[in-house]
Order: C-alpha cells, then structure tokens, then sequence
C-alpha cells in the first residue's frame, strides 16, 4: 500500500517517500512544473527526484495570490507562489519535524530535515514518508521563518525540466490526448466572417459519412459529432452551409490600416502627459516624426485548441489545457444552469498556451460544453489548425504616430505618441482591475510609462472597435509598444547624430536596472565593434512584467531583402531567479516566437475573411534561421519579475534597428517587407 | 479490414482507405504520443518512420502504411532510452513538449542514416518540424550530442 498523507493542500507525502506537488499554475512550457516545485523543495528539504506534480483543481485555495482568480498569465507564476509555495513547504517540513520529535520523545530543537527525512542529533533518522501519516496529524504551526536567500540550495541553481522524461518518450497527457468512455469527437464549422449568422446548412450529407453520429447547431457554428476525428473533419466538408455574413462581411486590411493612420493623425485620450509639450515642440530645433503599425497575429500554439466535457445531470468534468481555470468553470456552469462547484476542471498540459488559452471569452470551453449538452454524451471538441488560425483572438493590429522635439545640442526634449487599436479588456472580467477610465492599459504599456526621462511627454489613444476578436499575445501590448518605442529611439538617436547606446544611456541616469542590462548586452556583444561584411548590430531594451531586458542582435540583408538574424545577446534582470535554467530557454524562446512574428506573422482580412489558415501561410521560424542566443542573467534580490514573456518584447525592435544599420532602411512596418529591403 | 503494423504488432483497423495513418494511430490503436499540428505536412508534430524513413503521418493515407514497418514515439525505445531521447534530456530541450514527438523521430532518423550529421544537415533533416516554444537550438545541441555519443567519443 503506498497511501499518500497531505500536509496541506499543496503536498503531499506517500509512504514511498514520493511527495506529490499540487500545482495551481498551468504548464504550458515556461516551466511552472519544475519552477514551483523547487519553491517548495528548497523550505520542505526533499530532493526534486522524489517530487510529482499533479494539476490544482479549482478550488478558493488555489487562485493566483494577485488575481484572486484561478489562472496562469502575465509572467507571474513566480510572482504569485514566490512566497506561498517556499512557506507552504516550510510548514510541511515543520509538521514532519514534529511529527518525528514526537515519535523519539526528543526536543523539536534537537531534530533536523535533511534530503526527504528528519534526523535526530543522535543520528536516528526517519523518512518523510515514515512520517507523513502522523505529520498529517500534527497541527498546521503557524508562521515557520523562511530561509535566507544565502542559504538557498535550489532556488537559483541551473535544474533540468521535471517534465522532460514523459515528453520525450511520447508518454505526456495534453488535453487532445485525452479519451474518455463513450467519448464522440467534434469538428465545429464556425462563421467564415466574425458575427456572421448560419442561414442554412445541409446535416443529411455530413451525416451520411460513415463514422458521423450527429450534426447540432450551436451558438457558434455547426458541430459534425463523430465517432473519431478524421469522419467529423470530413463529414464538416459536406454541410453545405450558407451564411448571412453581417457587418463584417466587408472588412478589409487595407481599410483599416487607412482608418487607424487616419485616426493617428487626430489627439486620442490621454494616457499620459507631463510638462508642456505643444512648447516642447514648438520650439524644436529639430523633429523626428514616424509612423509605425503592427498587425494582427495568431498565437499558433502546436496544440491547436480542444477541449473534453462529460456532461452528466449532477455535474459537468472538464479536460482541456486552460490558462484561466477559474473563469472557465464559472462560465461553464453559467451556460449549464449549474453552481460552479458542479464543474470540474482537469487541467492537462498545454501545447503551448501565448495567451490563447487563456480567454476571458472561454470561448473553446463553452462551445464544447455547448456541444455535450446538445449531445448528451461525452464529447471532444477538435480545433483544426484551419479553424485555430481563423478563429479570432488575435493580438490586435495598432497603428502608432510618433513624434519627438530635440534641442540645438541635441537633446530629447518632447515626446508624441499617437496608439491606434483595439481594447484587449474590453467586455471582460479583468476590465475593471486594469483599464483606468478610457486607456486599457494593455493598449498603452511599455509607451506611456517609458522610462526614458523627457521633459515633455504626451501619449494618447484612440480605441476603435473593429469587430474582431482581440486577446494578450505573449508579452501582450508590450509586443507592440517596444517595436515602436525601441524602433523609433533608434531614430531619434540617429536624428540626434549620437550612438543609439549611448543615447539610451544618457536618457536612463535614473533607471539603473534598465542600464544594467543595456550595459551588460553591450558588453557581450561588445558594441561598437567591427563584425563581418553585411552585418550589423541593433540594440533594444524593455521593461516588462517587472523584468529588464537589453537584447542586441547581429543582422544581415541578403539582396533579396531577405532579413538573417545570426545571434542575440540577450542580457536580463528579473530579480531573483529561482531556476536560471527556465530563464535561458524562455528568453530563447522568446526570442524564436517575437522573431517568427517580426520576419512573417500577420493576419489580414480580406471581404471580411482571415487570409491566413495555416502554417504554409502563417509561417514560424525554422530551425535553420534560429540565431545563436545567449542569456546573460543580472544577479538579483529584487523581487522576482516575470520570464515567460519579457524576452518576447524587444527583439523586432532590436533586428530592426540591425536591419537600419546594415542597409540604411528604417522598417516602420511589420511584418519585414523583403520587397522594402532589397537592393535595387 | 486494413491490416497495419506498428512498433511490431500487427493491427487491423476498419477505416475507409484514405484515412490519415495519423488519427489510425491515436485514436483507433490509442498511441497518442503521435501529434497533429497543422493536417497538410507543414509542422512536423505527427512525424513516425516507415520502414526507417520519416514520414508525416497527417498527410499519409493509412493504405499506404500497408506492409510497411511503421515506428512512432511510443516505439523508438521500450521506455525513453534511445540515444535521441536521452540526448534531449541532457540538453534540457523540451519546453511544451507537443512538437517533440515528431521533432525525436525526425532526429533519429537523421542519425540512422547520418551518423555524423553537420549543422547544415541538421538545417535540412529538420526543416519540416516546427517549435512554437523555439527549442530549436537545443534541438541542435541534442543531435550533436547524441551523434558523439553514437561515434563513442561520450559526453561533450
């Protein structure tokens, strides 16, 4: 018998000495599974090869210590638990200590944990697992003091990926991997333009594919039920559906793009303004002026969406790979008339999350829910990656007019910065906490709370509803602002006539954790140095998530316009790190996916249609156009910032600004144009 | 009746002939380690060998696996221990993990047939599988590391 004791409702301990980690935080792989679990070791003093994780369930006790809700985002897993795991594992360790004090009739004080067991000064010793029935017993102690960061033995030591081994062997449960009894599989044609309504579709074809169960209407669309996946997909096929596509049905890129430069040109609400800048720039001595623009991107997890729900009379079990636990059992049990207790959540491993599955909408939750109850047995919903790249919740496409006022020495003296885009927040549960009267700040940070000191400063917004279904894309509105930021200092700078390092620099005196690691990247890249023919170097850096990062990346143009990116030096402050090991592969990580968005990623709309379906033409980074990465961590005691994102931010600003080095041409535009960069 | 085999064991699957082999692998003989990333060969997620070659299985017709020794993840060791495996491990390479399945299979089928591969060859072989978490520099790493290891020359 190998029964397991919980200690609380984090761990617990199993007479095999294993000790199972409930984690509240999802795994989508920037390493939550390996990252908290060394929180907790470090305090309980067990050995992370005896630890399992195991998925939280929605429960009060496992929201997100800011949030208040059940969810991972933002980069702040580590934000979050920092604290509460070190001190849950703490409070454990001290229960075992007790509980084998009282065993040996010895002082508490004369009894130690060391690797997985209690010792006594004697030399006795028991395991934790010899313990764990009797320390389940003892009384919770209380507040137990947390170790010092000197004495921290896991914390901050380079750890390997708990995760690895059932990965690599194929061996790893995400959500499209999940079967359960009598399980039929979904396939859903959704509307080809957003808002558009059926009109009529042809069930009698799509059910007479051998294989297909069922064909239900729902709110989103039509659900081809099947027994497997590939009669679904080709009993969709034959629906024969007409829609009456709505307003939309004319949207188009090209308009929009005329529309927001349009709007640029107007004053939007403020989001920040300081000193007098209409002065500011009625006395320059000389004007850089800029328009930027950013399109809409899909998150493109590997993992398209899905989503498992057995729907019985008593209650409603749910199997996906969600960012947002919480929100989605809640919206689950609204659409089920049930109390949210009656909904349970089992969260699998995401294949990759960005910020897709993690939707206040809920909208592949509901729609799969929607699906079992009209149904009425257990049911997988399928995304094709067809149906992942067209179905909306991109990262909103914003159009930026950026203006700055120098001085006759030189001197950044005003700064204008016009946003055009969606609102992110808009109609959903978070509206509230973080939009601060007109500005969603997710529109707006990383520009209106620039740290680069000038004296007269106006950032404005204008927020247009477009229609299409915007949501947080890795590193959020900081995907755009340090594009636009970065890539337009890099002009100042030049306009200034002075290195854009030393530029940034000078504009930084008060902000010594952005200094240091624009230092430590200009360092390592040894800045200002010659490199080989046709390449050149560009440099950005970025707050976000209350991590600093400075990357310099060494670029080249073919003459073909086609953009190399050969290495990055990637310099990063995130305050204390827990696992330097998890920091190098987010900020490499990071680095692919902001790359893979700056060199090809855009949706574009045409007669009211995504263009893009798939990855022929929404194409990712390959493997042999990854540059060389190398992460260079600031030692820290600040609070931990967050890694999952940050690294995302600069890149394209920094290629870019290589790309003005290299050839002489600024790209204002994104996705890079090979056609704007070829020699002619 | 199609009558297939896979990792040694011979299955019959009733399935109409133009079935992808990859949804006859996870859902009908229930090997999911095996993943489907984008249906039209682009990603590399649902990559398995046929008869040593690494194939992408979202786009093969399951008539096509017929007499052929078709191998996927959960077949390539008894339990995570070839050298691929072992070698992604040591180098910490996996972050999500959806990809690797494919991106293990294309690795290992690389080093049967090139057991010293180059970097560029590395480039070409390993073209076709996508990482959205961006691991393909460890990627990299593990193959080297895996080809040393098979050329005796140990641990780099």
């Amino acid at each position: 018998m190998n029964d397991s004791f919980a200690l609380n409702p984090f761990i617990r301990i199993a007479r095999d000495n294993s000790v199972t980690i409930v984690v509240n935080k999802s795994e989508m792989g920037q390493g939550v599974y390996t990252s908290l679990p060394m929180l907790v070791a470090e305090e309980l003093e067990c050995e992370l090869t005896s630890v399992r994780v195991e998925p939280a369930p929605v429960e009060p006790v496992y929201s997100h210590t800011i949030f208040g809700i059940q969810a991972t985002g933002g980069s702040t897993s580590i934000l979050s638990e920092w604290e509460r795991m070190r001190r849950v594992g703490a409070e454990a360790r001290e229960m075992l200590v007790i509980a084998a004090a009282d065993t040996w009739k010895v002082a508490r004080a004369s009894c130690r944990a060391e690797k997985g067991a209690v010792v006594h000064e004697s030399g006795r010793r028991l395991t934790y697992g010899e313990l764990a029935e009797k320390a389940s017993a003892v009384p919770p102690p209380g507040e137990v003091p947390l170790k010092e960061p000197g004495a921290f033995k896991i914390i901050g030591t380079p750890t390997r990926r708990l995760d690895a081994a059932g990965k690599v062997a194929g061996k790893a449960t995400f959500g499209i991997d999940v079967t359960i009894p009598g399980m039929l599989t979904a396939v859903i044609a959704r509307p080809p333009v957003f808002g558009a309504k059926m009109k009529s579709f042809n069930a009698e074809k799509a059910r007479a594919v051998p294989g297909v169960r069922e064909v239900v209407e729902i709110e989103s669309g039509v659900a081809v039920v099947a027994d497997t996946f590939w009669p679904a997909n080709v009993g969709r096929r034959a629906l024969e559906i007409t829609w009456d596509e709505g307003p939309l049905a004319s949207l188009s890129t090209a308009a929009m793009r005329e529309q927001y430069a349009g709007l640029a040109r107007t004053p939007g609400d403020v989001a920040r303004r300081e000193g007098d800048p209409e002065k500011a720039f009625s006395g320059a001595a000389r004007l850089v002026e800029a328009e930027y623009e950013v399109p809409y991107l899909a998150h493109a997890p590997m993992e398209p969406l899905n989503c498992v729900v057995d729907l019985r009379e008593e209650g409603c079990e749910i199997w996906t790979g969600t960012q947002l636990q919480g929100p989605d059992r809640d919206a689950a049990a609204r659409v089920l008339g049930f109390a949210p207790e009656q909904v349970k959540i089992h969260t699998t491993l995401l294949g990759g999350g960005f910020g897709r599955r993690g939707n206040p909408h809920s909208d592949f939750v509901v729609e799969a829910v929607r699906v079992a109850k009209a149904v009425g047995k257990p049911v997988k919903v399928v995304w094709t990656r067809e149906d992942d790249t067209k179905g909306g919740y991109y990262r909103p496409m914003l159009c930026d007019r950026m203006a700055a006022a120098l001085d006759g020495g030189g001197t950044l003296v005003g700064w204008r910065h016009t946003i055009v885009g969606q609102s992110i927040l808009k109609g959903t549960l978070f509206e509230q906490a973080l939009a601060q009267g007109k500005i969603d700040q997710t529109s707006v940070e990383g520009a209106a709370d620039t740290p680069y000191e000038i004296p007269h400063i106006l950032v404005d917004l204008h927020t247009v509803d477009t229609g299409v279904p915007v949501l947080w894309w890795r590193s959020v509105g900081h995907s755009h602002t340090a594009f636009v930021m970065e890539s337009f200092m890099d002009e100042v700078a030049h306009g200034a006539g002075l290195d854009p390092y030393r530029f940034r620099r000078g504009l930084l005196a008060a902000h010594p954790r952005h200094r240091g690691v624009l230092d430590l990247a200009a360092e390592k890249a040894v800045w200002g140095t010659p490199l080989p023919e046709g390449r050149a170097r560009g440099l950005a850096v970025h707050k976000s998530f209350e991590s600093f990062i400075a990357q310099v990346a060494e670029v080249s143009v073919d003459p073909a316009g086609k953009v190399r990116v050969h290495r990055v030096v990637c310099a990063v402050d995130c305050g204390q790190v827990v696992n330097p090991a998890t920091i190098e592969a987010q900020m490499e990580g990071a680095v692919v996916m902001g790359l893979s968005a700056a060199l090809y990623g855009a949706i574009t709309f045409e007669n009211g249609r995504v263009k893009q379906g798939n990855f022929n033409d929404y194409p990712l980074l390959a493997i042999g156009e990854m540059p060389l990465v190398e992460v260079h961590i600031v030692p820290s005691r600040e609070p931990p910032g967050g890694i999952g994102e940050p690294g995302c931010a600069p890149i394209a600003a920094a290629v870019a600004n290589g790309i003005y080095a290299a050839t002489g041409k600024r790209v204002r535009r994104l996705p890079f144009r090979p056609e704007e960069l070829k020699q002619v | 009746m199609i009558s297939i085999k896979v990792n040694g064991k011979a299955y019959e699957v009733e399935v109409p002939p133009s079935t992808p082999l990859l949804w006859v692998i996870r859902e009908h003989l229930g090997l999911t380690g095996t993943k489907y990333g984008c249906g039209i060969s682009r990603c590399g997620a649902c990559t398995v060998h046929a008869d040593g070659e690494a194939i992408r299985s979202c786009v093969t017709p399951v008539s096509r696996a017929v007499g052929k020794e078709i191998v996927t993840i959960e077949g390539l060791s008894a339990d995570g221990g070839h050298l691929v495996q072992q070698a992604w491990i040591a180098e910490d390479v996996v972050q999500c993990g959806y990809c690797h399945s494919g991106q293990i299979m294309s690795a290992a089928a690389l080093l049967a047939k090139n057991p010293k591969p180059s970097d560029a060859d590395i480039d070409r072989a390993m073209a076709g599988n996508l990482c959205r978490c961006g691991t393909y520099q460890r990627i990299r790493r593990a193959i080297h590391r895996a080809a040393d290891i098979m050329a005796g020359g140990g641990e780099r």
